[in-house]
């Protein structure tokens, strides 16, 4: 770019005043053009690669757990400082099933959401403020969401969860103990709530950016409203759907305060998302702190199999949506 | 929209015997009418959390912060009354600090360079990809990194290592909003800039900057409000302290650490400091998100 500009330059003052003023361009404006660009270039670089210097560092710091362990502590289900042997199975677990429960709600309501904030269903002067309170929702730190979760939500949601496993206790996701309150399915409603905005915000943009030759195309064969979303919005915007959905579960499989104050904290499988259990996220967050040499490594460990879940969803994600910018 | 369905019916050309018109029409409108229906119970389902959250924390929290000493004391130590998260404050401040003076800097020049000099090559598509990927990397996994190349090496929890942690954190926001703030301007201006023969760090310092410049900072606003929330990256970082701190060097109270330790202990005094001390983080992020709405709409090119 600099060279384009330079030649320029160069150029016009052959023209004018033969080659006198070249050595004065070079050492006045010139360096502090060419070190500017320098200085930005490496920043960015700097900035592009704290990605792999993460991974990096997160690898070594998990070395000795790794060569200890190997790949049984994915299968293994014990979790003991006093033994030392470390086992993350109950955790990834944890985090699947909250992340995943958080997705089934998410993703009808992100979608739904987005297109009743696209498609003209209430004017505009209601429309905005919700999705301003949309944009909000992002905003509200974790950690205040779990304080909320503590003192309002448990005590608010504990007789629905017993309604749920009281009626439908045969069923061995709503089975187990009488719920107290601390379980799996709660912080997957948490999350839910927390990752839908992720969705509604790139699925609203997704259709918004469909060319209205298509809806129109759409309505003028006859199709409803809701035909038309549902046979040809969504169809259009399917990359850009799954990408959001996507980034969503990143977010969720990483999200910690609301996991480590909501989960309970119990280091065990159960079939029922009604009893506590525990992530990998709230794993790491509650023990780190008093953690020895071998169960730091350990929780590192942990560490790298979260970093594993999240760059490859988020990678996928990231490419769906380049996939997609390119098309357009 | 059902007046268009009734019309085309009823125009429809004899020729075409169109016998269940009328009743699959009903039926389509009727799946049209609950689809409605349901995607507006969705919207509940989001709002309604949001403003029982509002509601509650600022029914709790508020009255709270009326009392002065929350700003000046230390918590109550187990068991008395009142007291205090001036400590924090102080502690969020230091961290978020160190964090703009990390991220503010790189962020904004590497943004420079994506939009202005590398537009289009390889290296910015490269950068541009590993950014947008660190925005999705956990937070508390940025903890663990600031953990291992500041708290190991120095040996203690610190206030600086906090701030490398939120730093981090900031670096894919700011890189993000400045360029795309920087985009935002339109090219004749570089144009115009280079036609009178600005330079291009003349261009970029005393055209392109000054005419992005509130949405670079509303940016930054948006991406400092978003650390000020964070506690996961805290935790091993700069972890915790019960005392007045403005050593660094030393761990560090932060208000949304102190929500969190004091969320689980059965003390009501901690709890209350809890429930005030996310009333100031709530506060926090609500001033940010208006202001940024406030500054994105000021400026159109």
């Amino acid at each position: 770019m600099t060279s384009v500009t330079g030649g320029s330059g160069d150029r016009s003052s052959t023209a004018n005043r033969q080659l006198v003023d070249i050595d004065k361009r070079v050492t006045t404006a010139g360096v502090l053009d060419s070190g500017f660009r320098g200085l930005t270039l490496i920043l960015a670089l700097a900035g592009g690669a704290c990605l792999a210097w993460i991974i990096v560092q997160a690898a070594i710091a998990a070395w000795p757990a790794m060569q200890l362990f190997g790949f049984g502590f994915i299968f293994n289900t014990t979790w003991s400082p006093v033994t030392g042997i470390y086992g993350a199975l109950p955790q990834i677990y944890g985090t699947l099933v909250t992340s995943f429960v958080a997705l089934v709600i998410a993703i009808p309501v992100g979608i739904g959401t987005a297109i009743f904030l696209t498609e003209d269903f209430v004017p505009s002067y209601i429309r905005s403020p919700i999705g301003f309170a949309i944009e909000l929702i992002v905003a509200i730190p974790s950690v205040v969401l779990g304080l909320w979760g503590i003192f309002v939500l448990v005590p608010m949601i504990r007789p629905f969860f017993q309604f749920l496993h009281s009626t439908l206790g045969w069923i061995p996701i709503f089975g187990g103990d009488a719920p107290r309150g601390n379980n799996l399915l709660l912080v997957g409603l948490v999350l839910s709530v927390m990752i839908s905005p992720i969705i509604i915000s790139i699925t609203k943009s997704t259709f918004e950016s469909i060319p209205p030759e298509l809806r129109q195309g759409s309505l003028a064969l006859g199709a409803t409203r809701w035909e038309t979303i549902l046979r040809v919005l969504i169809p259009a915007g399917l990359s850009g759907i799954v990408s959001s959905v996507m980034l969503a579960m990143g977010r969720a499989l990483g999200e910690t305060m609301v996991a480590a104050m909501l989960v309970g904290n119990a280091n065990r499988i159960s079939a029922s998302i009604l009893q506590p259990g525990s992530t990998i996220t709230s794993l790491i967050a509650s023990q780190f702190g008093e953690a020895g040499r071998t169960q730091v490594s350990a929780l590192m460990y942990a560490g790298v199999v979260l970093m594993v879940l999240a760059l490859v969803v988020n990678i996928f994600a990231e490419m769906i949506i380049r996939r997609f910018q390119n098309v357009e | 929209m059902t007046s268009i369905q009734d019309q085309a019916g009823a125009t429809t050309p004899s020729g075409m015997p169109d016998l269940t018109s009328s009743s699959v029409s009903g039926n389509r409108n009727r799946v049209g009418t609950i689809l409605t229906i349901v995607s507006g119970v969705f919207v509940a389902f989001i709002i309604i959390p949001l403003l029982l959250v509002l509601w509650d924390v600022g029914g709790r929290g508020l009255p709270l912060l009326f009392n002065t000493d929350l700003y000046t004391e230390l918590p109550p130590p187990p068991g008395l009354e009142d007291g205090g998260f001036g400590h924090a404050i102080i502690g969020s401040l230091m961290t978020l600090g160190i964090a703009a003076a990390i991220s503010f800097p790189v962020g904004v020049l590497a943004a420079v360079y994506l939009a202005e000099f590398g537009r289009g090559t390889r290296i910015a598509y490269l950068v541009k990809f590993s950014a947008n990927v660190l925005t999705g990397v956990p937070a508390i996994l940025i903890g663990l990194f600031a953990y291992t190349i500041v708290v190991r090496p120095l040996g203690s929890f610190s206030a600086f290592s906090g701030g490398v942690a939120l730093g981090v954190l900031m670096l894919p926001i700011v890189i993000r909003s400045t360029e795309e703030a920087l985009l935002l301007v339109p090219n004749e201006m570089r144009q115009a800039a280079t036609g009178i023969g600005a330079t291009r760090f003349q261009t970029i310092t005393r055209i392109i900057i000054p005419a992005a410049m509130s949405a670079i900072v509303t940016g930054l606003i948006l991406s400092l409000a978003r650390a000020a929330g964070e506690a996961a990256p805290l935790l091993f970082t700069a972890f915790n302290n019960s005392f007045w701190n403005t050593d660094p060097m030393r761990p560090i109270a932060t208000l949304p650490v102190l929500i969190y330790f004091f969320s689980i202990i059965p003390y009501k005094p901690q709890q209350d400091l809890a429930w005030a001390a996310a009333v100031v983080l709530l506060i926090i992020v609500l001033t940010a998100s208006l202001l940024a709405r406030f500054f994105s709409r000021a400026k159109k090119f």
